[in-house]
Order: C-alpha cells, then sequence, then structure tokens
C-alpha cells in the first residue's frame, strides 16, 4: 500500500482539482452509465429480459461467445510464442519484429474489416475459390473472427514482452541443466511464471473481442440472426428507434465491461504482490 | 555473447511470422497493393475528391481537439488520482479504463441518446445555444471519452515515480507552487504527455464506432474519414475504399514513427 502522499497543494487547489475530476468523471462516465440502464429498465424489467431472450439477441450472443472463444486462445498462443522468441533470444530484425506487432493499433477498425474483404470477398482470387468450395468467409462468421483477431492481436504479446524481459532467462538456463526437456521446461518454468502477465493480457485481448464494432460491421453482412454480435444488435436496434431493446442489449455490455475493470484490478494486485516494484 | 541453449527458437520465430504475416501484413500489403491496380490517376482522384478531403479535414481537427482537451483533463486527474487521497479514490481509479472496456458502439449510443434535445445533458445545453447531436463538437466529446484513458495511463506511473524532494527544493529555494510545477513538474512530465496525446490523436483518427451514432455523418460537415470508406464498400468501390484508408493508413504509420520519435527522446531526456 502506498502511503498518503503530504501535499505540497494549498487546500483551494486541492479541492478545484478533485472537484474537476468528479465533474469530468460525472458527465462523461457516470451519466452514460446510469442513462443505459434507466433506459433498458423503462419499460419495466419483463421488456428488459424479453429484449436479450428473443432468438435475434441470443444468437448475436452465441456469435460474440464463439468469436471469443476462437480469437482469444489464439491471440494467446502467439502472444507466448512471440514474447518468447523476442525475450529468449537474440536476432537480427528483432526491432522490427517488435515494431511490427503493434501494427493493428495504428490501424483504423474500419481498415482492419476492409484488408479482409479486399483478400477474401467473393470478388477476390482466393475468396471465389472459397466460394467455390462452399466456403464462405465474407458476410459470415468467419470473416468476423478474422477481423477480430486483427484487431485484437497486439493486446497479449505487449503485456507479455515486458514482463518476460524483466525475467531474463536464468531460471530456464537452470532448469535445462537439471535436465528439463522443451515443453516441460515451458509447462513447469516458464507458464507459472508469466501465468498473472497472460491473464491479464487475455483479459484485455477478451474485452476488446466482445465489444470490437467498426472491423466486425465491415465484415459481417449484417444478416439478423446469423452475422450479428452484440453490438451489432444494439445499433440495428438503435437504428429501429428501439431504443429500450438497444440498450437492454448494451446494458449486457456494459456489465461485461464493469466485470472486466474488476477483474484488471484484481490482477493489478496480484502482481503488485508477486513482483514487487515491477509495473507492466 | 553466450551461446543460447534454450530450445524452441526456430519453433517459435517459425510460428511467429507466420501467424504475423497471415493476420497482419499480408492482409495489410493487399490493401496497399489495390490503389497500384487502380493506377495513379484514379488513386488519386478517389484519394482527393471533395467529400473525401473534407472527411479528412473532419476526422483530424475533432481528433486533434479532443486529445489537447485530453491532454489538460488527462493531466488534471493523473494528478488528483497519484497526488491526493480522498474517499472514492480508487473507484475512479480504476474507471479511467471504462472508456477502453466499454464497447464502442454502447458509448457512442449513450452519448447520442444524452445530448440529443430531450436528453438529460442536451435539454440543458440546447436552450443555452450549444448544439452537440450532428455537429463536429458531439465528435469531439466522442473522442474525449475515447482518448481518455491513453493520457492518463501513461503519466500516472511518470508522476508517481516524480521525486518529492525535487519539489521540495524547489521550494525551500524559494520558488513558489506555480513556479515550482512550470520550471520543475512540468518539463519531467511533458514527455509522458506527449506520448498520451499521440496515442489518443492516433486513436481518434481512426475512431468509428462511438462517433458515428452522435454524429449525423452529414456530408462536409460531420463525415469522418473512416465512414468514407464504409459508404465506398456498400458501393462496391472497393479500390475507391482502399484509396481513402491508403491515405489513413500512410498518416497512421507517420504518427506511429512520431510516436517512436517521442519516446526515444522522452528516455533520452534525463531524469
Amino acid at each position: 500500500m502506498t502511503p498518503a502522499p503530504r501535499s505540497l497543494d494549498p487546500p483551494w487547489v486541492k479541492l478545484v482539482l478533485i472537484a474537476l475530476t468528479v465533474v469530468f468523471f460525472v458527465v462523461f462516465i457516470f451519466l452514460p452509465l446510469a442513462l443505459v440502464f434507466v433506459q433498458a429498465l423503462s419499460k419495466g424489467w419483463d421488456a428488459y429480459v424479453a429484449a436479450w431472450t428473443e432468438p435475434a439477441a441470443v444468437s448475436a450472443i452465441q456469435l460474440t461467445l464463439l468469436t471469443t472463444a476462437v480469437v482469444v486462445p489464439l491471440n494467446s498462443v502467439f502472444g507466448v510464442a512471440a514474447a518468447w522468441l523476442i525475450t529468449k533470444y537474440t536476432f537480427r530484425g528483432k526491432t522490427v519484429l517488435v515494431s511490427l506487432l503493434d501494427l493493428p493499433f495504428a490501424v483504423s477498425p474500419v481498415i482492419a474489416g476492409l484488408i479482409f474483404v479486399l483478400v477474401l470477398g467473393n470478388r477476390t482470387p482466393v475468396g471465389a475459390w472459397l466460394d467455390s468450395l462452399g466456403i464462405q468467409v465474407i458476410f459470415a462468421p468467419p470473416g468476423i473472427v478474422l477481423a477480430t483477431l486483427f484487431v485484437t492481436f497486439p493486446f497479449v504479446v505487449r503485456e507479455l514482452i515486458p514482463l518476460m524481459q524483466s525475467q531474463g532467462r536464468e531460471e530456464e538456463e537452470a532448469a535445462l541443466t537439471l535436465g528439463a526437456r522443451g515443453w516441460q521446461l515451458f509447462f513447469r518454468v516458464t507458464l507459472p511464471n508469466i501465468k498473472w502477465g497472460l491473464l491479464y493480457g487475455m483479459v484485455l485481448c477478451n474485452a476488446r473481442a466482445i465489444g470490437e464494432f467498426g472491423a466486425v460491421s465491415v465484415v459481417s453482412g449484417h444478416i439478423r440472426g446469423e452475422t450479428n454480435t452484440i453490438p451489432l444488435h444494439v445499433e440495428i436496434l438503435y437504428s429501429e428507434y428501439n431504443f429500450t431493446a438497444s440498450f437492454a442489449v448494451a446494458s449486457i455490455l456494459v456489465f461485461i465491461a464493469l466485470a472486466t475493470l474488476v477483474v484488471k484490478a484484481w490482477l493489478e494486485h496480484r502482481f503488485e504482490k508477486s513482483e514487487k516494484g515491477e509495473t507492466p | 555473447m553466450k551461446r543460447n541453449v534454450l530450445p524452441g527458437f526456430g519453433l517459435s520465430l517459425g510460428y511467429t511470422v507466420f501467424y504475423l504475416s497471415f493476420v497482419v501484413l499480408i492482409p495489410l500489403f493487399v490493401l496497399l497493393f489495390q490503389p497500384v491496380g487502380l493506377g495513379w490517376e484514379a488513386f488519386w482522384k478517389a484519394a482527393t475528391s471533395r467529400r473525401a478531403v473534407s472527411a479528412y479535414g473532419v476526422s483530424f481537427t475533432t481528433a486533434l481537439t479532443a486529445s489537447l482537451v485530453n491532454f489538460v483533463v488527462g493531466l488534471i486527474t493523473s494528478w488528483v488520482l497519484v497526488r491526493y487521497r480522498f474517499p472514492g479514490r480508487r473507484v475512479l481509479d480504476a474507471l479511467v479504463d471504462f472508456p477502453f472496456a466499454l464497447p464502442t458502439a454502447v458509448a457512442g449510443v449513450c452519448f447520442a441518446v444524452l445530448y440529443s434535445p430531450t436528453g438529460w445533458l442536451g435539454q440543458v445545453l440546447e436552450p443555452l445555444g450549444f448544439h452537440v447531436v450532428n455537429t463536429t463538437t458531439g465528435i469531439t466529446l466522442a473522442l474525449v471519452f475515447i482518448g481518455f484513458p491513453f493520457v492518463v495511463r501513461t503519466l500516472q506511473p511518470v508522476l508517481a515515480d516524480l521525486e518529492k524532494e525535487l519539489e521540495e527544493s524547489a521550494q525551500s529555494l524559494g520558488a513558489d507552487r506555480l513556479q515550482t510545477f512550470v520550471r520543475v513538474i512540468f518539463p519531467a512530465i511533458f514527455p509522458a504527455l506527449v506520448t498520451g496525446f499521440t496515442l489518443a490523436f492516433s486513436r481518434g483518427v481512426g475512431e468509428y464506432g462511438s462517433v458515428i451514432f452522435i454524429a449525423g455523418n452529414l456530408p462536409f460537415k460531420t463525415e469522418i474519414a473512416p465512414l468514407i470508406i464504409m459508404a465506398k464498400l456498400d458501393q462496391f468501390d472497393y479500390a475507391g475504399a482502399a484509396s481513402v484508408a491508403a491515405v489513413l493508413l500512410a498518416f497512421s504509420f507517420v504518427m506511429l514513427l512520431a510516436l517512436n520519435a517521442v519516446q526515444a527522446w522522452a528516455n533520452k531526456e534525463p531524469k
């Protein structure tokens, strides 16, 4: 626990700054939060429950769950492999590789969707070939998964690199001289060391995967009950002026966001305890 | 250098390069190749149509304004969260990441309803002459929300590491609080502020979900650049969409390079 710092600021400055911060939080965070629930419940509890038990909502929830269930493990395995490569070895081109990992963060979500339409859309050679095999990627769930993979690509690896960098490779080398081999080394030594950081990255990746809108919107095709994710369903209901249902479905996403923050705070706390002084 | 004996170099290198190529590099490369196939003239025409140029302008100016607002708001918030102790501080601290955790579409519909003429904030602001919905002010507000965590989270650790002794000695040498802030504290945190500003700015330029609901998307007024791409896609004008996207991408890369330069400069700066 950090001790309360003695403040050098005059009391009135302190008061004014705290007041400004609170006002900002009220306008930008607490009011939107309150609005979601007031709107969602404006037609009573039954309408609220009905909004997310109707078939189109259930199918949107299923598709979002399916997408995250594919995306989070894939990007986590990649994150561990890439972080292992970057922090345990020295090789030519490493700095270039590290900066390429960040690339998806610099790209607009709409562009992230667009690139997969350009590669795999029905009018492209690859897309036409897949189509002839009966596989549709764009305007179908595989496209949604791909666009989400791209957008959430850096989250896990970005958390792991600084963590594994600070741990060095002494422990692995020691285990190696003691006779540990290959995967045994990884599962017995490396994984326990990085588990909190890995989980932290996965939580961030998961939050973004559930909530991604722009990229998914491009590749989805917006077929109700088939290719809509939860955020897309919120948009459709909203554009039909069905505000109550739209906010009712949005409230699921708000719960997930708040849960993410709680888990994140808890992991940060764990992290500080296990790695004194190491902040991600 | 000691020979590295750890196993798995080939496997991790192969897998990393394979996955990176298929998920990120090849699709991006195809996008950049698209305008080439179109020919320079057609590319230029699509990328610099009047509507597209006006959309770049809307995206850049609103993202810039929003990041400037966050420069100030983020500084105040980080200062308050790091330096003061008051009830509810931990809750506020955890909620800083709320804009990141909340899906952008939800933020978008919330702002659109809050600031509509009948909304909680709109009915106060409209009679005073502030129109938020369907204006660039609305876009800017949404981008302030989106960019906020970037500035606060880059600034907080730097402020926390700042040595109290430095301020105390400045004060004992006769500097008043304002002088101490301007001469001692501000220069030390400036690189972090610029980093946060740049992150928020580049995120803001590409932002889509939180903006489109409040923007009204009026051509030449409140239409953002990512929306032009969307509109061209709806008309199956793939090459046109790719041309506008290429311009935005080029801009993002410049921002990324600038960010690296800022960070290199910040690391060189004596603490």
